[in-house]
């Protein structure tokens, strides 16, 4: 089947969606623009500066790198999905407590990357939490708080046994 | 900015696959995207059709068979990264992937892929020479089998013709014993390399080399071998004069100027990094044989 425009039905943060695309369409502006999830934003559109990242299946991606067509049948973990009824995400308590977003264009990349990284590492070092990074451009903060907010979300989560 | 427009295909098999990139006028095929978007949204790339492979599921397996370890063309990078016959069989593919772009690329980013978009410094395509992988290639009128030394033609040119794909990767593998390195500099984590090496070495009951291999990547358009070397290197007990002398023949190759690196630099590069590898590789094939 070949065609210019096709539907596309996916899971996004536990909803369903149905909407017929163009099939050029990212995954990133499909979230932003059909169903108007604005918290994944777009940066570069090439790959490079990690602020479009989801989770598909729990695997972090750049959502800017990928059709929206392709994310049929797949279950898609946005920004937005990360806090629940009862509060916020623990990451997300520690990225306010640590000041590890000035702008905020980074931090929805930046959320879903670390929390992918934090469920395959519970305990990391420093070293690793600036690896898991490397992927995702922050021009305000240096890097510093966001580091120090996923260390401190890391212990809190460990100490309370709660996973990310 | 956004891709041109195009049409979408999406079979679930290699023979549709190559039916449809057989008979299409300006078709690619896609596989993780992870450098074919990036194309495609400056528009360097405009193809009218695009044939996805990411639903061809027999193009994504690791398998490890009578002294090959084979890819399919669609396998993700993070499997092979975090697969355990990798792991054993041919760890260098798995040190070197830690420097191929960042996590969010290689949970997309495919060994096929990357292999078949050929960057000049590409890690996958360096452990490809060092493991002498046989690549099988496919198309409408059967398939056809291209040794990695023969696979780069030039600057991001594979002999991959119009309306063929790659299927498998068959890595040779080498003895449990082997020791191997993989060193790169880059600007920053994650970016493309600006010079990278990879080695592998065997040594003999008696201390001496019995095998070595070393590929150089980002220097030339294509990956390379220091093939001299690595047969001045057999038979040879490690030494700092003998490493030294392989790190001297990989900075003499002609090497790529641009607008960021000097050729030279990129000729120091391969000297120092050469030692690196090829010291650690023998440093672990010494370590492995006292057990």
């Amino acid at each position: 089947m070949a065609e210019q425009r096709r539907k596309v039905a996916t899971s996004v943060n536990g909803k369903d969606y149905e909407r017929e695309v163009d099939v050029r369409l990212s995954l990133a502006d499909f979230l932003r623009h059909e169903i108007g999830l604005t918290g994944t934003h777009v940066g570069c559109e090439h790959g490079v500066c990690g602020a479009c990242t989801i989770l598909i299946d729990g695997q972090s991606v750049r959502s800017c790198l990928i059709l929206a067509v392709q994310a049929t049948n797949q279950t898609i973990v946005t920004v937005e999905g990360l806090a629940t009824p009862q509060g916020m995400h623990p990451l997300q308590e520690a990225f306010w407590e640590h000041h590890a977003l000035q702008c905020g264009f980074c931090t929805p990349g930046m959320l879903t990357t670390l929390v992918a990284f934090l469920r395959e590492n519970s305990d990391p070092t420093e070293a690793e939490v600036r690896d898991a990074i490397s992927g995702n451009l922050c021009r305000c903060t240096g890097y510093q708080g966001i580091v120090a907010a996923t260390l401190d979300a890391a212990r809190k989560m460990l100490a309370a046994g709660e996973k990310a | 900015m956004k891709p041109s427009p195009f049409s979408y295909h999406d079979p679930s098999t290699c023979d549709e696959a190559v039916d449809l990139l057989g008979s299409l006028d300006n078709a690619r095929p896609l596989s993780g995207g992870q450098s074919l978007f990036p194309l495609m949204h400056f528009r360097y790339v405009m193809p009218d059709h695009v044939v996805d492979l990411n639903g061809v599921k027999e193009l994504n397996y690791i398998r490890a068979q009578s002294g090959f370890l084979h890819f399919g063309a669609i396998t993700r990078q993070s499997q092979i990264e975090f697969s355990e016959d990798v792991g054993r069989v041919a760890p260098i593919v798995v040190e070197a992937l830690k420097y191929v772009g960042h996590r969010q690329t290689r949970n997309r980013g495919t060994i096929g892929g990357s292999l078949s978009h050929f960057d000049p410094t590409a890690e996958l395509a360096n452990v490809s020479m060092l493991h002498d992988a046989e690549l099988d290639v496919r198309s409408k009128s059967g398939q056809r089998k291209i040794a990695m030394q023969d696979f780069g033609k030039g600057f991001m040119t594979t002999d991959i013709q119009d309306g063929e794909i790659l299927a498998d990767i068959a890595f040779k593998v080498w003895g449990d014993g082997h020791g191997y390195a993989f060193e790169e500099v880059s600007k920053r984590r994650g970016d493309f390399a600006i010079t990278a090496v990879g080695a592998m070495a065997e040594l003999g009951p008696d201390g001496a080399i019995q095998r070595a291999a070393i590929a150089v990547s980002g220097v030339a358009p294509v990956p390379f071998r220091l093939a001299a070397a690595e047969q001045a290197l057999a038979g040879q007990r490690p030494s700092h004069e003998l490493i030294r002398m392989a790190a001297i023949e990989a900075s003499k190759a002609e090497a790529m100027s641009d607008a960021h690196v000097d050729a030279s630099y990129r000729q120091h590069l391969a000297r120092i990094l050469t030692y690196r590898a090829l010291e650690r590789a023998l440093k672990r094939a010494a370590e492995k044989q006292r057990g």
